[in-house]
């Protein structure tokens, strides 16, 4: 009964297997091009994940609609073939090699976090698969010598940089004293390098340097010190959490700043979490759609912003733009080099420049994005508490004044 | 290395105060899994995520328009029959079993309710306004968010009520016989199974309460369970089992030092060296174990 069993498993489970391996894609079936992505549509990414996947799905149906991409003389139409990586490294770079062997896509785009774009990278790499990613901004991405793997963002250590920069300007030009706390994590901590670069360069001093856990929920002992010490600047990053925990207790424990910049505001949606408490938090963005970028199939930021809502039912986060922009940067790249080779792909996106909705996009050799500054917003909200991020930071885009220094809580 | 500490002494007894009320708060979870460690030999690795469950159900009054102070009322009443379901679906198949056995089965249970509660709730990172302010001290140099004194203040209630309920209830002397003899407690007619089960449903409800102090006081997310679950492990392993006074001493003793290793070795070691703590205990207690057994030779 037993040996019966398990045989009726074992044949169970080669079947599946078999039924699974049958159904293989090409790189370019028919009039389709298909991409692969792993993108965490459970686990702990799963929120961004689906922005991701949103992103991605609005770019095609986008592109598909408005005649595909040309090569060769015919039109071809995009698709993409998703896996759950469950936000685990392990499974994404499963995921990756099964894509690209048993699947046969040869061109991919990426995941969310710049942990699981570690995890895929050196897999396409090994391969030679383009990759476009959207949402990797780890620098040591980049430091790698990876001459697959392109990003449309910038690169971590820019994060905060420009919120540095403004507070020295707002300050005559002399250096400030700078408090941080950063989560242990790859990106927080690339987001510090880049403030560490800025301090040295502008003449700044860091008088505290806390590093969080990454179970963090609790910052009180820092916030303790920024009271006693009173720094000019206060710069946070833990993704949602830390941005959710830092404006809980500093509005708790009215913590006074005369500047308090953060990372992951928007999908820490911190006003509508934390309403008038949120006010005058500073916050690095990759995007936004008041920005005045231009392209033909979104045509602006403002369009794209109104599409998404229409199609999604929210307000899409620059997770979900620069997602679509991936695909933006694809089509070009597959229309110049008017070929579906992997390696003639790979030089016309290195040699890629161009503008979209979501930013101008040129290519470092190290594949990052060095075209595209980062955007600081300021939570701004009106008497009746209804508060909206509004663009400050650099000038060129700025929609509204900064307002600094931020008031004292016993003026509020 | 920092001092500052010495530097401003205001920081002293700020240190102090947020320790020991962080302290109570991880004191009152601590007991739950003192309470049922003690009766079922079993140690509880989703005891986190009984906690995060129970943050939850206060988030969610919170989003329909009720005050999240009342989730420390409905929460443990939801809770406790959780905890029953979980231990008439699991536990009771691993309660006599050894305790690896029951490790695993606690654990499956983690894993299980993060992905439920992040297939339920999704992944973003959420919290419970309370609304109830801060009270300053000192000229303002001292800080402390009425929401952590609401949490310090219930989980006392709590612990308190739950004492009494054990010293003078018919359960609660049930509760106490099986955990000094279950089989003595069976031949006398205790229905151990209903104590197990109540003991069981208990510790959920405790959690409950924690889960909802913790949404009024910091965040809460699916997968943060753990964190918890490690730290009423430690301070049940510092106290010992049923030892209800040594359970909350050390809760707020861990809360305490926790805060200072911040302040005086820096964020980055703050959980560190509570880890450091709990090695130095334990290397301690063997060293007083192992003396008293030559003597007992």
């Amino acid at each position: 009964m037993k040996i019966k069993n398990i045989l009726i498993t074992f044949v169970s489970a080669i079947a599946l297997l078999f039924s699974t391996s049958v159904v293989s894609f090409a790189k370019v079936v028919g009039d389709k091009i298909i991409l692969g992505a792993a993108i965490s549509l459970t686990g702990k990414y799963s929120s961004n994940g689906v922005h991701t996947q949103n992103g991605y799905n609005m770019a095609v149906d986008r592109i598909n609609s408005m005649g595909g991409v040309k090569v060769g003389g015919k039109t071809y139409k995009f698709d993409i073939i998703y896996y759950d990586d469950e936000s685990n490294p392990k499974r994404a770079a499963q995921l990756a090699e099964r894509l690209i062997s048993q699947d046969k896509v040869e061109f991919m785009l990426g995941p969310y976090s710049s942990g699981l774009t570690k995890a895929i990278a050196p897999v396409t790499e090994k391969y030679g698969v383009p990759m476009v990613e959207a949402n990797g901004a780890s620098r040591s991405l980049f430091t790698k010598g990876y001459k697959y793997l392109f990003a449309v963002l910038a690169p971590a250590n820019l994060y905060l940089d420009v919120a540095i920069r403004t507070a020295v300007e707002l300050n005559g030009g002399k250096g400030v004293r700078i408090a941080q706390a950063f989560e242990q994590d790859a990106f927080s901590q690339d987001v510090r390098l880049g403030i560490l670069d800025a301090a040295k360069e502008t003449g700044s001093e860091i008088i505290i340097d806390d590093k969080l856990p990454k179970e963090l929920n609790d910052m009180a002992a820092t916030l303790v010190k920024v009271k006693q010490m009173k720094p000019d600047v206060l710069v946070v990053s833990g993704h949602t959490k830390g941005a959710l925990t830092a404006i809980r207790q500093i509005s708790e424990m009215k913590v006074d700043v005369p500047m308090l910049a953060m990372t992951h505001c928007d999908a820490a949606k911190l006003s509508k979490q934390h309403g008038k408490n949120s006010q005058y938090a500073l916050c690095a963005s990759q995007w936004h759609k008041t920005l005045t970028y231009k392209d033909d199939f979104f045509k602006d930021g403002m369009t794209y912003a109104a599409d998404f809502e229409k199609e999604f039912g929210y307000d899409p986060p620059y997770q979900s733009a620069e997602s679509s922009a991936a695909l933006l940067v694809f089509k070009d790249a597959f229309e110049r080099a008017n070929t579906f080779d992997q390696k003639k792909v790979r030089d016309a996106l290195a040699a890629t420049n161009m503008q979209t909705f979501y930013g101008n996009i040129k290519f470092a050799p190290g594949g990052q994005n060095v075209d595209k500054p980062m955007v600081l917003f300021q939570v701004m909200c009106d008497d009746a508490g209804k508060c909206e991020n509004k663009v400050v930071a650099p000038l060129k885009w700025a929609s509204a004044e900064l307002i600094h220094p931020v008031p004292k809580w016993s003026e509020r | 290395m920092d001092f500052l500490v010495f530097q401003y002494p205001m920081i002293t007894i700020q240190a102090c105060l947020d320790g020991l009320l962080l302290g109570i708060l991880f004191a009152l979870i601590a007991y739950g899994m003192a309470l049922q460690w003690g009766v079922m030999n079993i140690i509880n690795i989703a005891q986190g995520d009984l906690v995060i469950l129970g943050g939850y159900i206060a988030y969610f009054m919170y989003l329909y328009g009720i005050h999240p102070a009342w989730g420390v009322i409905v929460s443990p009443i939801i809770m406790y029959f959780v905890g029953i379901a979980i231990y008439k679906l699991v536990i009771n198949k691993v309660v006599d079993r050894d305790l690896f056995i029951s490790i695993l089965a606690t654990f499956g249970i983690s894993i299980l309710f993060m992905q439920l509660m992040n297939f339920a709730f999704g992944a973003d990172v959420v919290l419970a306004n309370s609304g109830y302010g801060t009270t300053m001290l000192f000229d303002n140099n001292v800080v402390l968010p009425n929401s952590k004194i609401f949490s310090a203040f219930i989980s006392i209630v709590f612990a308190i009520c739950l004492v009494v309920y054990m010293k003078r209830s018919k359960l609660g002397r049930a509760i106490r016989a099986t955990a000094q003899n279950a089989r003595a407690a069976k031949i006398l007619g205790v229905d151990t199974e209903k104590v197990y089960a109540a003991t069981f449903g208990i510790n959920a409800a405790l959690c409950g309460v924690a889960g909802a102090l913790i949404s009024i006081t910091f965040t809460i997310h699916p997968y943060m369970g753990l964190p918890y679950t490690i730290r009423s492990f430690m301070i049940v392993i510092v106290a010992g089992l049923g030892n209800l006074p040594g359970v909350a001493m050390s809760g707020m003793g861990l809360g305490i030092f926790e805060e200072f290793a911040d302040y005086i070795l820096g964020t980055e070691f703050r959980i560190g060296s509570v880890f450091l703590l709990l090695v130095l205990i334990l290397v301690y207690r063997r060293f007083k174990l192992s003396k008293k057994r030559e003597y007992l030779k």
